[in-house]
């Protein structure tokens, strides 16, 4: 008898961020390959920043990626701060945090209405999907523009914002100024809990997976500051002993680097880890809103991270509220700082998930050594596995249904390979 | 005024958005404009946006393709002659694509230092020894500078080419922008290195209204005088080097920048 070969395969993957293909094999129901597979040219983030002036850092990592620069510059200050001693004031922490509940609100409602949502109401983009749900997609632009916004006014604009230094902001908004967004976010608050109910409802396949979670370790939900990171087989280790746990290893069926866990585990980092190790520390309105979705705890089911990125809108706007309400102004807007021979680690959780940085710099103040571990090179093998977990049932589908079921999948983790590219990862399987 | 035929001859005119090395800021920025996206959608056709949409024709015909990114492997070359090609209007958007962006500071350095200082197993790594603007490989009938692209540009852009008509974007200093704000220049004020007069506007001075010198991501204004720059932040202090770096940054690699940073520093 001939064998039962089936090939799932999208030579370029859309509607996410960068350039990537995946692959899935599957011969007689036994999966032979399962490959997400990066060919976004390299940057050389890493070795460009050799050199460099230390306060260029924050300018020159936002370049990574466009959807998350806050991100890049809020692990850099952390791991450049915690190298050169530096403690940024209580004002100055709170703009940083409203500023990445900004970039959350922008990057979760972009991924949410104008990537995801199109693969579970059955279309090819937002645009097409707004012809029929216009009113989801209006509110979805809505909250993207109220982040945006936000990023605007403490950043001076939304992508690439040039405010953020290393000791703080070169300028900090006046009260009023952040005060005329309060509407805006009140707005996008009611938006996000329709936003996680109108997810719930959506369908989405049944699937669930074992997974081994990594988040930031914070006494609130964790954001731009942490104070180590934490596992879900009940560990937690400091930011700086990232490489002890977790590296690059290779992986015999592509060649490719992925960061895993030493042990050679894959791991999930994200929204869906954040909320399984973090649920209790949602602001009330966002744990009201996933209580109200009746899914329990921990959310197993890639699928479902749509409606765990709602709830977290829900806590960004809510906690973008509570921040601005707050605010009693921010000055000095940054703290003096004086370059010195040290290595520093820090690390945040970017809309994507942990996002990981280590520097080490000179007193002549530039920059020796930076290292960047993204949160998609760090997904990238939990991503193949799921791709893998779900092989076999798609047999039961028609070709074009299992492709697009794949593309859903890895889709759900909103990778961003731009910022998988520069770093760890690179296709190196060859057909 | 009257619409402009497209010229594929069918309709709404097709958009093309191609993405070369880069960091997807600048497509982002039509995303970005939430209020007017449904309405642009409307009103033209997108025959090939991977990030936007699932159906591709990358094949074209289009009427108007934006480019995003700098062309740094071998693929990228192929492709941009390819884009070229199938497209009467080839807009360049961003520092990369009009610059080379930051990846091109490798341009200045040896490629083989930076690509084993990234991957472990450098031979993999198939990229061009430089990073380089679209212009540097085809003609290119518009460029719309910075880093990102400015929101108000890109609209306009997209506008004048819908109306058949030239987009207005003009080629000013930051400089011109800053005083037209009122704002207080930060480097008479303060001695602050700001590039504002040597680079091109379209930011709306953003960085001396946030307290701090201009980096240039706009890249060089028509006819500047780098020199002149570098001779005023030598004369508040700044070596040579630092100078040189100034100019070496998002920007680093277009002529009158490139220059100046070779003749100031290594
Ligand atoms: S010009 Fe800047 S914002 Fe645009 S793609 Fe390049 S790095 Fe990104
Ligand atoms: S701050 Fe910069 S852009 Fe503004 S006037 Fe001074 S030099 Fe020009």
């Amino acid at each position: 008898m001939d064998a039962d070969e089936r090939t799932y395969r999208v030579d370029l993957m859309t509607r996410v961020e960068g350039e990537g293909r995946f692959l899935l094999r599957v011969r007689d129901g036994v999966v032979e390959r399962a490959e997400l597979s990066i060919f976004e040219a390299p940057r050389f983030f890493e070795a460009l920043l050799r050199g460099r002036s230390i306060d260029e850092v924050p300018d020159i990592v936002a370049r990574i990626c466009g959807i998350c620069p806050v991100a890049y510059q809020m692990s850099a200050v952390r791991a450049l701060e915690a190298a050169l001693g530096v403690q940024p004031t209580p004002e100055i922490r709170r703009l940083r945090r409203l500023l990445y509940c900004g970039e959350w609100i922008e990057s979760h409602a972009l991924h949410v209405f104008l990537l995801h949502a199109p693969d579970f109401l059955g279309y090819e983009s937002a645009v097409e999907m707004a012809a029929d749900h216009r009113p989801v997609v209006e509110m979805g632009l809505r909250m993207k523009r109220a982040g945006n916004a936000l990023i605007e006014l403490l950043g001076g604009r939304a992508i690439h914002p040039i405010s953020v230094r290393v000791g703080g902001f070169s300028r900090a908004p006046a009260r009023s100024a952040l005060a005329a967004h309060r509407d805006a976010l009140a707005r996008g608050l009611e938006d996000a809990l329709a936003a996680v109910a109108w997810a719930a409802g959506l369908e989405a396949p049944d699937f669930e997976q074992d997974y081994v979670f990594v988040a930031l370790d914070a006494d609130v939900y964790p954001l731009e500051e942490g104070r180590g990171i934490r596992i879900s087989d009940g560990t937690t280790l400091p930011e700086a002993d990232f490489e002890t746990r977790f590296g690059e290893v290779q992986v015999p069926h592509s060649n490719a680097l992925q960061c895993r866990m030493l042990d050679g585990r894959a791991y999930l980092t994200g929204p869906i880890a954040r909320l399984a190790l973090h649920a209790e520390r949602l602001h009330p309105r966002a744990r009201e809103a996933w209580e109200g979705t009746g899914m329990s705890l921990p959310v197993r089911n890639p699928y479902l991270s749509m409606v765990v990125r709602c709830v977290e809108l829900v806590h960004a706007f809510a906690e973008a509220l509570d921040l601005l309400d707050g605010y009693r102004g921010a000055e000095p807007s940054a703290v003096p700082w004086e370059a010195a021979d040290a290595v520093g680690y820090g690390a945040t959780e970017a809309p994507r998930g942990l996002l990981w940085h280590r520097y080490a710099v000179r007193a002549d103040g530039t920059v020796a050594e930076a290292k960047i571990v993204p949160p998609t090179s760090q997904n990238q093998a939990r991503i193949e596995e799921d791709l893998a977990s779900i092989g076999p049932e798609l047999a039961a589908m028609e070709h074009g249904a299992a492709t697009r079921r794949c593309e859903q999948l890895v889709r759900a983790y909103d990778p961003c390979i731009s910022c998988a590219t520069h770093f760890l990862e690179l296709d190196l399987g060859r057909e | 005024m009257t619409a402009s035929e497209p010229e594929s001859g069918r309709g709404r005119p097709r958009l093309g958005v191609f993405k070369l090395a880069s960091c997807d800021g600048c497509q982002l920025t039509l995303l970005d404009c939430e209020d007017e996206l449904l309405a642009l959608a409307g009103a033209v056709e997108i025959v090939h946006f991977p990030e936007v949409s699932s159906r591709l024709a990358a094949e074209g015909p289009f009427d108007l393709v934006l480019l995003e990114g700098s062309v740094s492997t071998e693929e990228q070359r192929e492709l941009v002659h390819a884009v070229r090609a199938r497209t009467p209007r080839l807009v360049a958007i961003g520092a990369c694509a009009t610059a080379g962006g930051i990846q091109a500071l490798r341009n200045f350095a040896d490629h083989e230092e930076y690509v084993r200082a990234v991957y472990a197993r450098p031979e993999y790594v198939s990229t061009l020894a430089a990073a380089t603007p679209a212009s540097e490989h085809v003609r290119v009938d518009f460029e719309l500078r910075g880093c990102p692209i400015d929101r108000g540009q890109l609209l306009e852009l997209l506008v004048a080419t819908l109306l058949g008509r030239k987009p207005q974007v003009p080629d000013e200093s930051v400089c011109m922008e800053c005083k037209r704000r009122g704002q207080v220049c930060v480097m008479v004020a303060r001695g602050e290195p700001c590039l504002g007069p040597v680079t091109h506007a379209g930011c709306g001075a953003i960085c001396p209204a946030y307290a701090r010198g201009c980096y240039g991501c706009f890249g060089p204004k028509e006819s500047p005088n780098p020199s002149a720059l570098s001779a005023r932040l030598s004369r508040d202090g700044a070596s040579d080097d630092e100078i040189a770096r100034r100019f070496r940054v998002f920007t680093g690699w277009a002529g009158p920048f490139r220059e100046e940073s070779l003749r100031r520093g290594r």
